[in-house]
């Protein structure tokens, strides 16, 4: 285990965090605001990945297929949660929760009869497909460099949104008040629309960036919903600030664990043990680490203000 | 539902699943003993998820893990040549009840969303614990090498193991009702109206809530043996958690907190899935859309439609 490893593992840690937080902010918005639990939400990440696929063959470009497939993503989570969701607001979360498992399994069908079950592939584009030098002799793709870019300037973006707009007043509001904000005179359901399609368009925008290095199959959301789930849970559902703590902490615990548990472990007991304990330990981390932090905290890191 | 009412409609539809296998046997189609036994099956886990769903309002999102512990319980000993049904069996419901015990502990602390991601998260380890048991398979499972072993009763006659079936999950409809009509059941119903007034009049309903999921869980451990049993092979699928989804939309379907209603629901949802898989190799987008109309507009499930009775205790 040498110094340019565990930097280049810590880098991955971190570009995983990065495709976390994207899912999560949506996830958690949407949470905070209409009070919805969206298993869903790993399907509009998958149609991202599907949709930037499928418009890059066409387009023969990936930024190209990339500017298209977002606001096709966006339409597909607003058509959704004009048809379906809208209705799960009022009702309990064993009915959302039951409700987009329902939508979960329409999705995945729906992209294995459009596409098959086998999963397709898309490559690098030419222009991100090299690699950087981070420090001398330590090379680090290029790509995975851009996808930690990227998603830093969202999580700025969205932190102005939220924080500097008149948008993201009424979005802060919501969370605190949705009531009292439609009193008001807000369209509080065209503000539902609108939170709703931003976090589908982040999922899509993560499962387009997912697509040239993750296997884009049906079922590729649920892989990673139940980690966003983790994600959110451990920082505090509704709070965006949590949604980044979260998805860093979650990153950098699941990449590191799959890529030093094993060796560390190797010196603590026999290296077969380890060998086989790595793994499976390692797969468990992060829900060891969810349930250690709802042991001390069970509303999570940063619990959201304004809600009892 | 009134205890009258619930042994009617335990003797009667018991009695209607008595008669599935000389009906099978008559028409020549020894697959419906098969079919309707993992019915059963799912029935038994459904109803034990009910226990605490329906009665006590603790949404698990993680049932199917104590489906896979009771699975594992037979087939781990059986691996190593212990056939002994009572060994295996009996380790299932209390290595399944130690689970639930350690899990409720730690999830009843917590409420909402976050009692649902926890039990999910719990159901999660035991999942990739089982995919990397090497030694038991992986991810690929295992088979089964022989039915569990009850002496002179034999299992692997599929009407033997078919009756079998059926008198546990009627022993286990009988007991649950006892439970939830009892003074522990009323105290479980009550924290799940209104904790704190439950509290206020001198309960503590965690441990009362804990004892309940222990129960949940070692009904679910057993049904997992069942399982086993039934399909003779064991794989860590079984706890992932879309089958929890499924056990819990068999509550749903068929109406929480009715005990009967989640047999109902699992055997109309197993049906569904049998006619709609024969149709095409795409039910499951049929398949999803009922499961948001259902929820959507048939919020007391079909006991509720049925039978038209509230389902919500008074």
């Amino acid at each position: 285990m040498n110094a340019a490893l565990v930097l280049e593992q810590t880098l991955n840690g971190l570009q995983y965090g990065v495709m976390l937080f994207l899912m999560a902010a949506g996830l958690t918005l949407v949470f905070g605001i209409m009070n919805l639990v969206n298993l869903a939400h790993g399907s509009l990440y998958m149609v991202g990945a599907y949709l930037a696929t499928a418009f890059a063959h066409w387009t023969g470009s990936f930024f190209l297929g990339a500017v298209l497939a977002l606001p096709a993503t966006l339409l597909v989570g607003v058509g959704v949660e004009v048809i379906a969701l809208r209705t799960l607001y009022e009702r309990d979360h064993l009915d959302q929760v039951l409700a987009t498992f329902g939508l979960i399994l329409f999705f995945n069908e729906l992209i294995a009869i459009l596409w098959g079950r086998a999963a397709i592939y898309t490559s690098v584009p030419p222009l991100l497909g090299g690699h950087l030098r981070v420090l001398p002799g330590v090379p680090y793709p290029t790509y995975r460099a851009a996808i930690i870019v990227v998603g830093v300037a969202v999580a700025i973006l969205l932190w102005v949104l939220v924080t500097r707009t008149r948008l993201g007043m009424l979005i802060r509001a919501g969370a605190s008040n949705r009531t009292m904000v439609g009193a008001l005179g807000v369209n509080i359901r065209l503000l539902d629309t609108l939170v709703f399609g931003l976090g589908a368009a982040l999922a899509g925008l993560a499962g387009l960036i997912a697509g040239p290095i993750y296997s884009v199959q049906p079922g590729m959301g649920e892989e990673i919903l139940i980690q966003v789930f983790v994600v959110i849970v451990i920082g505090g559902i509704g709070s965006i600030r949590g949604a980044v703590v979260g998805a860093v902490v979650v990153g950098m615990v699941d990449t590191l664990g799959r890529a030093f548990l094993k060796p560390v472990l190797s010196t603590v007991v026999s290296a077969p043990a380890a060998d086989k304990a790595g793994p499976a330990l390692a797969s468990m981390l992060i829900y060891l680490l969810m349930a250690a932090v709802l042991f001390f905290r069970p509303e999570g890191l940063f619990p959201a203000r304004g809600r009892s | 539902m009134a205890r009258g009412r619930r042994a009617l409609v335990l003797g009667v539809g018991g009695l209607a699943l008595a008669l599935v296998p000389p009906l099978a046997a008559a028409l020549n189609q020894p697959f419906y003993v098969d079919l309707f036994r993992r019915m059963m099956i799912f029935a038994l886990a459904a109803a034990s998820l009910d226990l605490i769903l329906g009665y006590g309002g603790m949404v698990s999102f993680g049932h199917a893990a104590y489906l896979g512990i009771g699975a594992y319980a037979v087939g781990i000993p059986a691996f190593h040549g212990v056939d002994n049904g009572f060994v295996q069996w009996g380790l299932a419901i209390v290595a399944s009840g130690l689970a639930a015990l350690v899990i409720g502990a730690i999830s009843i602390r917590t409420s909402g969303v976050y009692f649902i991601m926890i039990t999910l998260a719990f159901a999660q380890m035991l999942y990739y614990l089982g995919i990397s048991l090497e030694t038991y398979g992986g991810d690929n499972g295992m088979r089964l090498a022989r039915r569990s072993l009850f002496g002179p009763v034999d299992l692997t006659n599929p009407a033997v193991f078919y009756y079998v079936v059926l008198v546990i999950l009627v022993l286990c409809l009988v007991v649950g009702g006892h439970v939830v009509d009892s003074r522990f059941g009323m105290v479980i119903r009550a924290a799940r109206s209104n904790e704190p007034r439950a509290r206020a009049i001198g309960f503590s309903p965690f441990r009362y809530k804990l004892a309940a999921f222990t129960i949940a869980g070692s009904m679910g451990g057993l049904a997992g043996a069942l399982l086993a049993n039934q399909t003779e092979y064991l794989t860590p699928d079984f706890m992932h958690w879309t089958r929890s989804g499924e056990i819990m939309f068999m509550v749903i379907l068929g109406g929480m907190g009715t005990l009967i209603g989640p047999v109902v629901g699992a055997i109309v949802l197993l049906l569904l899935e049998d006619v709609l898989s024969a149709l095409t190799a795409h039910w499951q987008i049929v398949l999803g859309p009922i499961l948001i109309t259902v929820v959507l507009f048939a919020r007391r499930g079909l006991h509720g439609l049925l039978a038209g009775a509230r389902p919500r205790d008074g």
